[in-house]
This record gives structure tokens, sequence and C-alpha cells, in this order.
């Protein structure tokens, strides 16, 4: 179905006030669907996955390019990639965690930054031309795998008691709601959280890609007869969206990693 | 029509939020082989790099600080010297001054010296000449005052011994006026 759907988008004979009444293929949910591309032991390996893959290919090439032997005056590449580096280290890192704590943390934080950038950042490459984020599961495993570190290092810091007191914002002076604010922040902190934080990546990059989708298709459905200009006016919010999503994709890269960092440092902090 | 529905129902069970196993299994290793080669090759790698950068600039400024350092001694050293000099040359100047003052105290005492010398020979010079005035002029006296005298009282008076007591006498009683008037005045 969703494959039917999609080739309409392409098909020339399906515009606006063609003979065979075509409606506007509108895109919807199908258009994160993908045909599989070969099936490993009857599970299908699709083009996100390749992309995905693709996204660890790129940056860590990149990086090994930048990185792979540094000296101490850069070339242009190295110097674009300590740019980076220390965007995320002493913008990020630094700023949450502080230098001291921050330090082993960075290597994970810097990797999750240009991961998630470069995996959103297929959306408007040709080609690719689709955000791996907008696909649940990827979001979901990062927030999963920060969730665990947070939690597994809240324990290690405050041991049993501490971990539910620093979980459930344990304050005395709070009084008789006390058990409410505890079973509302426990469920917040501890199940709601990694939820809106995989959610918010994902959303934004599910909708940013259903706003591309239906620009570019409505530029071409609408390439007919007097409706020509309404075409236009479409491709030119088409590459308004394009710029718009580029700064999104990078915009959200950093709140994730930053959501991250300060999920860290709440399991740093002392309870009060 | 009938396709339509079917897609529907398609899209009813497919829920964004629902996530597939071998997603999140390609997920995981494509985030896991980025984040390996990050903590153990390239963050080491430019962390190395960065510090050697770090100790090349501060060597550079330590370099500066030392140089900075000499600079302050060789301008101080140099600022002594020119205060010595100056100190120097005052000096010189003072003694200069000093010597020239005593020089001309010197010349000072030699002319004041002279012109006393000067002054008393003349006055020795005039009581020569006054002795010498007064011996003539008490013989021209003597000699008037007898001729005078002879022909006042009409007789010779040219019996030499006499005569010449006779003025004697008369010139000292004049001379013991002359300093007894001295003496009162």
């Amino acid at each position: 179905m969703s494959a039917d759907q999609t080739q309409l988008a392409f098909d020339w004979s399906c515009r606006i006030m063609s003979d065979n009444g075509c409606g506007f293929p509108a895109p919807g949910l199908h258009s994160f669907l993908f045909q599989p591309m070969f099936t490993v032991g009857g599970y299908e390996f699709n083009k996100v996955m390749l992309l995905a893959l693709v996204t660890t290919l790129v940056v860590v090439t990149f990086f090994w390019a930048a990185f792979g032997k540094a000296k101490v005056v850069p070339g242009k590449l190295q110097m674009v990639g300590e740019a980076g580096y220390d965007f995320v280290r002493r913008g990020i890192v630094y700023e949450t965690l502080g230098k001291r704590e921050g330090e082993k943390w960075v290597p994970f934080m810097v990797s999750l930054f240009f991961f998630i950038w470069i995996m959103n950042i297929w959306s408007v490459i040709p080609l690719a031309q689709f955000p791996v984020a907008s696909v649940f599961s990827f979001p979901l495993v990062l927030a999963l795998v920060v969730w665990v570190l947070w939690v597994g290092l809240t324990f290690k810091r405050h041991g049993f008691v501490g971990f539910f007191k620093n979980i459930t914002g344990y304050d005395k002076s709070l009084g008789a709601v006390l058990p409410l604010v505890m079973v509302i922040e426990f469920f917040s902190n501890l199940l709601v959280r990694p939820f809106t934080h995989a959610v918010r990546l994902f959303a934004n990059m599910f909708a940013g890609h259903l706003m591309l989708v239906m620009f570019t298709v409505a530029s071409w459905y609408l390439l007919n007869s007097w409706m020509i200009p309404a075409a236009g006016v479409s491709f030119v919010m088409t590459m308004a969206m394009i710029v718009f999503e580029l700064f999104v994709q990078a915009v959200q890269a950093y709140v994730f990693v930053l959501l991250a960092c300060s999920y860290i440092q709440g399991a740093l902090a002392e309870h009060h | 029509m009938i396709a339509n529905l079917a897609q529907l129902a398609a899209e009813e069970k497919q829920n964004p939020l629902i996530p597939a196993g071998p997603e999140l299994l390609v997920g995981t290793i494509a985030f896991a082989i980025v984040f390996f080669f990050f903590w153990k090759k390239l963050l080491p790698n430019i962390n190395k790099v960065l510090e050697e950068r770090r100790a090349a600039i501060e060597g550079g400024i330590e370099e500066a600080e030392a140089m900075k350092v000499e600079a302050q001694s060789v301008l101080e050293q140099y600022k002594a010297q020119l205060a010595e000099a100056r100190h120097e040359a005052a000096r010189l100047r003072q003694e200069a001054q000093e010597q020239g003052a005593t020089l001309i105290a010197e010349m000072r005492a030699e002319g004041q010296r002279q012109r006393e010398e000067i002054v008393a020979a003349g006055h020795a010079q005039i009581e020569a000449d006054r002795k010498v005035a007064a011996s003539s002029l008490r013989q021209d006296v003597g000699k008037l005052a007898t001729d005078l005298a002879g022909k006042l009282v009409g007789e010779s008076l040219e019996d030499h011994a006499r005569q010449s007591r006779v003025i004697d006498r008369f010139l000292d009683e004049i001379e013991d006026k002359a300093t007894k008037a001295e003496a009162a005045r």
C-alpha cells in the first residue's frame, strides 16, 4: 500500500486537474516505511538501517581523517574537527558537569552528538533524504543508553537509599505532600524521562520529514495548468524548510546531548 | 476505495512509537562503533595533541616571560649606569666649581697682597721724599732765616758753629710746636 502511494507521488500523470482524478498523494506514516533491501535470518534490512550504518561510517571516517594523524599545527580538516570536538566538550559537557567530573563523559557525549547530528542530516542529503532519528527505535536506543548510565551512576554514587532519595526528590520540608511528590517524581524521573528524551528527538525529525515530503510532493503535484505558480510557492517552501531543518537537526542533537549531560549531572549532585 | 481502506487499516496497525527489534540492534551497533572509536582512538589522539599544543604555547609564554625579565634587568642596569654617570658629571661639575672658587679666592688674595705691597712701597717712597724735602727745606729755611736775621741784626752771623746751633734750636722749637699741635688735634 505504502509503495503505491509513494509511487503515485512520482507519477507524471498523477497531478492536480489531471484526467485520471488522482488525489494528492499526501505523505503519511507510509513515508516512514521502506521495502526491505534484503533479509537476514527472517529479519528485514532496510534503508534506515543502512543510513544508520553509513552514519557510523561517515562520523568515524571524518574524525579519523581529522584526528587520525593529529598535528600540533592543525590542517584544515583537523581544525574543523577540533572546533566540533571543542564545542561539545566545552560548550556542553564542561558547562554542565564541570571539568573534573565531565572529563570521562566527553567521549560518550561527543560521539552521541555527532552520531545524532549526522543521523539527522540525512534528511536533506539527496538520495538519502531521510532522517534516521525519525524512526523511533534509534532515538530510543540512545535514550536507553543514557538512562542506563544515569541510573547506574546514581546507584553507584548514592547507594540504594540514596538512589531513591535522588530519584524521588526526597525533601522533608515538603511535609504532608511529600509522598505525593515522591510518587510523581519517581514516575517522571525513572519512567517518563527516557521516553520524553527519545520522543523529543524522534518527533522533531518525524515532523520535519513530513513537512519536507509534503512540500516536495506538492511542488510536483501542483505543477499543472494554472496551478504552476502555486507549485513555485511550494518549491520555495521546500527550500526554506530545508534550511530550517538543517537548523533543527543541529539543535535537536545539541538538546539531546545537553539533556543527557543534565541527567548525569543530577546523578552526580549531592541530594539535599 | 477498497485499496484506500486497506491502506488506512495498515496505517492504523503501524504505530511509529513501537520500536522494531532489528532497528534497535542496528542503532545500538552503529552507535557503539562510533563511541568505541572516539573513546579508544580518536579523542585520546586529539587530546594528546591539544596537550602538546598547550605545552608549546605555555613554553612560548614562559620564554617570553624570561625575555621580559632579562630586558627588565638590562633596563635597570642601564638606568643605574645612567644615574651613576649623572652623579659623576654632577660631582665633576661641583669639583670644577669649587676649584674655580678657590682659584678666584687665591687670585683675589694675591691681588690684595700686591695692592698692599704697592701701597706700602708708595708710602715708603713718599716718606723718603718727605725726609729729603724736609732736610733740604731745613737748610734753605736756615740759610734764609740767617740771612734775614743778619740783615736785621746787622751783624754777621757767619760764624758757622754758632749759626747752626741757633738754627737747630729754632727748628726744633718749630717741630715741637708742630708735634704738639698734631697731638692736640
